[in-house]
Parts: C-alpha cells; sequence; structure tokens
C-alpha cells in the first residue's frame, strides 16, 4: 500500500517565461491532512490542478495515489474542490450531486448520504443557483465526497465564507480527516491550516519553501526570561548552556531549552543574584514563521 | 461513457433552455410549414410571387404527401442555427460553470467524457428531427381535412431517407456547436460566431458565388451550402425559385452534399477531441 499519496517530483509549471510553480516537491503522507500554505499568486491552485490532471505539468513529475495525474484508476478515489464550487445552477442541489454520481459510477443513493454529512438535507430540493455562498461550498464539499475518497482535495473551503461558517466547515474538514481518509488542504490562512492540519507545506512565488509539521515549523520555542541585570543574567545562561543557545529580544533573554530546563535556569540565575521577574514559553506563531521564510526566500532570489 | 452519455441525458433534458430551443425550432417548422401555407390558399397572394395557383401550389406542400420536403425544409437554415445554439450551450456551459473540471475529475477520462457529451447531443437531435416530423405528419393531415384534400403518405423509404438527412443536418450543425463552444470555452462568442457563419457569411458567399467563380468553388464545400443542397435534394424548392427556400441551393448533388456534411462532423468531432485532450482546464 502506498505510505505516500501524493508525491510530486520538481514539478513546474510554466506560462511563458515565468514559472507559477517552480520545482515544487510534495509529499502527502497517508491518513493525515496536509495543509498547502501561501499567499494568494503563490501557486497553490495550479500544483492542485496539476495533481488532478486538469493542468499538464510544464516538466517534473507528480504521481498520485500510485498513478499518473488524471487518470482514470487515481480520479475514482479522488474527491475534489478545486478554487470555487460548480454545478449546473438549473439543477437543484440534490440533482447537481445525482448528475455528478452518474459521471462517477456511484450509486445514487450515495447523494443523500453526503447531503447529510454536508448537513444540505433539507435543502437538497433548491436549486442550487439560491443557495447561499456557505452552501454552495458545503454542495461543493459533497461533489467532492461522492467517490468516498481515498484523498480529499480541498482548494481554500473557506474562501469568502463568513466567520461561522469557517468554523463549520473547519470542523467538516477535520471530521472529514478522520478514519483514514486523506485531506489535502490549500489555505492562505495560517490560523486555519495551524488548526486543521497535520502536516503543512509553505508555497510562495511557486517554490516549495519547507514541508514540516505544524509543531516542527514552529519549533519548540524557547523559554523567555526577563530578568535584571540582563547582562549579568546572560551571562549566567550563556555558561549554564552554551553561547549558541542564548539570545536576546525585546529587553529579555531566549533561551533555547525545552520546559524541562526552566527550573533549573530559574535557580541558578537566582545564585547568581540575578532578579527574575517572569519565566515562561515565547512560542512563535505560524505567521511569524511564514514570514520569516517569505521574507529570507525573497532575499535569497 | 455511457456513464458520462447518461449524465449528459439527463443534463439535457432537464435544462430548460433545450426545451426553448426545441419548441421555437416545432413552432417556426409548424408556422412555415404549415400555418402561413395554409394562409396564403385561404386568403389571396399578393406580392411578387402571387401569380396563377400559387395558393394551390404552396398549399399542396403543406399536404401529407409533402412531409419529407415540408419537414426538413427548415433544418438548413433555423433549425440549424437552433442545433447550433444547442450545441454551443452543451459544451460552452460547461465552461461558463466551471463545471468541466468536475466532469473532468469524477472518473472517466477525457475523451469519454467528450463522447458521451457528443452522443447525447447526436440522440437529442434525431430525437427533435423525429418530433418535427411527427408534429409536421400531423399539422399536414390537419390541413388536408380542413381543405377536403386526399391524404396520400410518403413512402416509408422516403420517410427514413427524410429523418437521416433532417439528422445529418441538424447533427452536423450541433456539433460544429458543439466545437465552437469547446473551442472559445465559453457560450456567448461560440454563438455569435456560430450564427454569423451559419446566416450571414453562408448568405453572402452564395450571392457572390453567382457571380465570382473562385466564391462559387470555395461555397461548394461549405457546410450551411451542402445542408441545403440535401434538402433540395429531397425536394425542397430553391432560394430564388417561386416559393423557394432560403438557405436552399442545388449547386450541389445530394449524395456529395451527404458526405461533405459527414465530413464535416467527422472534422468536428476530432478537433473537439484534440482540444479537450490537449488543453489545460486552468
Amino acid at each position: 500500500m502506498t505510505q505516500l499519496l501524493v508525491q510530486t517530483t520538481n514539478l513546474t509549471k510554466r506560462y511563458g517565461p515565468r514559472a507559477v510553480v517552480d520545482h515544487v516537491g510534495l509529499q502527502v503522507r497517508r491518513g493525515e491532512v496536509y495543509g498547502f500554505l501561501g499567499p494568494n499568486g503563490a501557486g497553490k491552485t495550479t500544483t492542485l490542478r496539476m495533481l488532478l490532471g486538469l493542468v499538464r505539468a510544464s516538466s517534473g513529475t507528480a504521481r498520485v495515489l500510485g498513478a499518473a495525474p488524471g487518470a482514470p484508476a487515481a480520479l475514482a478515489r479522488i474527491g475534489m474542490l478545486v478554487e470555487s464550487p460548480a454545478f449546473y445552477p438549473y439543477l437543484s442541489g440534490r440533482d447537481n450531486l445525482r448528475v455528478f454520481a452518474r459521471y462517477a459510477s456511484v450509486p445514487v443513493a450515495t447523494v443523500d448520504e453526503v447531503l447529510e454529512t454536508v448537513g444540505l438535507a433539507d435543502r437538497a430540493k433548491d436549486r442550487a443557483s439560491s443557495y447561499s455562498l456557505g452552501m454552495k461550498q458545503r454542495l461543493g464539499v459533497a461533489a467532492a465526497l461522492l467517490k468516498d475518497p481515498e484523498l480529499l482535495i480541498l482548494d481554500e473551503p473557506t474562501n469568502g465564507l463568513d466567520p461561522a461558517g469557517m468554523a463549520d466547515m473547519r470542523t467538516l474538514i477535520r471530521r472529514l480527516g478522520t478514519g483514514g481518509r486523506t485531506v489535502l488542504l490549500s489555505s492562505h490562512l495560517l490560523g486555519e491550516v495551524q488548526q486543521v492540519c497535520d502536516r503543512v507545506g509553505v508555497i510562495a512565488e511557486g517554490r516549495l519553501l519547507r514541508q514540516a509539521t505544524v509543531g516542527e515549523l514552529r519549533g519548540h520555542g524557547s523559554l523567555r526570561v526577563a530578568a535584571e541585570p540582563l547582562h549579568q543574567a546572560r551571562a549566567v545562561a550563556e555558561r549554564l548552556l552554551g553561547v549558541e543557545r542564548v539570545a536576546v529580544h525585546d529587553g529579555a533573554l531566549l533561551l533555547d531549552v525545552d520546559d524541562a530546563q526552566a527550573p533549573r535556569v530559574n535557580r541558578e540565575l537566582v545564585l547568581a543574584g540575578v532578579a527574575v521577574r517572569s519565566l515562561g514559553r515565547a512560542e512563535r506563531s505560524l505567521e511569524e514563521i511564514f514570514f520569516e521564510m517569505t521574507a529570507s526566500a525573497q532575499g535569497a532570489a | 461513457m455511457i456513464a458520462s452519455f447518461l449524465a449528459e441525458l439527463t443534463k439535457l433534458a432537464r435544462r430548460p433552455a433545450t426545451w426553448l430551443v426545441v419548441g421555437v425550432w416545432l413552432t417556426l417548422s409548424l408556422l412555415f410549414g404549415y400555418v402561413f401555407p395554409y394562409f396564403s390558399y385561404r386568403g389571396t397572394p399578393s406580392g411578387p410571387n402571387a401569380g396563377a395557383n400559387l395558393g394551390e401550389r404552396v398549399l399542396s406542400e403543406a399536404l401529407p404527401a409533402a412531409l419529407v420536403p415540408a419537414a426538413i425544409q427548415g433544418l438548413p437554415l433555423f433549425a440549424g442555427a437552433l442545433a447550433l445554439l444547442l450545441g454551443v450551450l452543451a459544451t460552452g456551459g460547461e465552461y461558463g460553470w466551471d463545471t468541466v473540471k468536475i466532469l473532468l475529475t469524477m472518473g472517466p477520462g477525457r475523451l469519454s467524457v467528450l463522447a458521451g457529451k457528443l452522443l447525447a447531443l447526436s440522440l437529442v437531435m434525431l430525437l427533435v428531427v423525429c418530433a418535427t416530423f411527427i408534429v409536421d405528419g400531423a399539422a399536414s393531415l390537419l390541413v388536408a381535412s380542413i381543405t377536403d384534400k386526399p391524404v396520400h403518405w410518403p413512402p416509408i423509404g422516403a420517410l427514413v431517407t427524410g429523418l437521416g438527412a433532417g439528422w445529418l443536418v441538424v447533427g452536423m450543425w450541433c456539433l460544429a456547436g458543439a466545437f465552437l463552444g469547446i473551442l472559445v470555452r465559453g457560450t456567448a462568442l461560440g454563438v455569435g460566431i456560430g450564427l454569423v457563419w451559419a446566416l450571414a457569411v453562408e448568405n453572402l458567399l452564395r450571392i457572390f458565388g453567382s457571380i465570382v467563380e473562385v466564391v462559387d468553388v470555395v461555397q461548394r464545400f461549405m457546410p450551411g451550402t451542402n445542408a441545403g443542397a440535401l434538402a433540395a435534394a429531397l425536394g425542397v424548392p430553391v432560394q430564388g425559385q417561386p416559393g423557394g427556400t432560403p438557405g436552399v441551393t442545388d449547386v450541389v448533388g445530394g449524395t456529395s452534399a451527404a458526405l461533405v456534411l459527414a465530413a464535416y462532423l467527422a472534422v468536428f468531432v476530432a478537433a473537439s477531441a484534440v482540444l479537450i485532450r490537449r488543453r489545460d482546464i486552468a
């Protein structure tokens, strides 16, 4: 059984001289909720479209569920909602799904199941064109679920939703990600990825900057110590932990140690006559990390 | 492909635009084939073509014996344009609503999705041509009974040839529309280009064809000319003659017209397949 459901190597898409996706090497593991994070225009949608076989890569390779992108055998096990939900406005929500079910050769009974899953059963008879944005988005997710897919590809599923709609959608995605299903979710919202995803790939200007778990990306954080006098505290900390693990930021020490070390650090500082005002974890938000990464990528370019 | 075909039929059947187009089609066929001829017969014909026995002659075209030419006379012109419209709506709509990305990721391969769509359109065209014959047949029976004329139905062979020829004409226009919808990835531009071609350009070519030799040669290979020629071969009076039908011409023989139409049909299918297969859905 393939453990990597999505694997790309140097995947590149050029429009003219401009590479909108530039040597991307993406790995999505079975069973995880993978966040594909990047600002608008970073190349997320184009990458996802390449994985679905909608857009042909200029160079590089991609394997999705062990097959080439767009291969019918793989498509039969993938559900997708790319960019915006699409449907026939003259059909009801249920009839839209019935038509899609026909294409996918899945039993029509599945339609009512997925309508139930996304909470649209009571409005299924209404024309899809009369749906609110949130309902359209849920109809899109329902269409993606028709095949009971192993891999669910969702492109910015909370785009344009109000806060309540966003929260509902995130809960739904998290729920869909259980029971062995793999979800590949793209987003430009860091908080969303942080809430929903197990692992994250950060993309900017077409390049995949980093791929890691949310925890790894954020690092284990550091121990922030506010103490006086600062220079003396720093000397004690450097002696105790080594110069490379001590930094000064915003009038406080940032120590690269885990929580278990906190009592020891505190004791040493106090014994050395330093007044410790506060001591706690300083965690970087994904946002800070993201901007750091994009800034350094732009600096390197 | 069967999955796509069935899905496509469902969509066509549930789409209000399909019924609107078919309704307009049958109404126009009745108006020009039966209502106007009947009133020409009842009233006093006046106008450039008015003359002795014109009323009788026009009426004879609305009787059961003339069912084949009456039912297919409108196909090269207005029904062809409506078929083209339906074709563009069926393919261009998928791009307009962005549902093309769903169809192409639901499971069936791209060519299978396209084949299902084109087959469904072809079947709908066949059904509409059959409906035209049935509705027109009923109208001709009505005309015969209220004018006390004898009822002579055309032989089965002629009816089948008429159905086949009619289907070839509108099928060709419909798949031309389907191709245009794919080419421009939308409906409005495809319908515009298609109608300008079918209704304006082909007519202009026909006008200049009688004056400029090169244009005459070119027009003999045009889809509209051959559609009109096939209708003429089955007894529809040609444009320019008294009681003639616009768009109907005898510059090309019937068999050759049928072959050219079949070739166009094949070209539109192949060109659509190439576009669907090769192009990105971005």
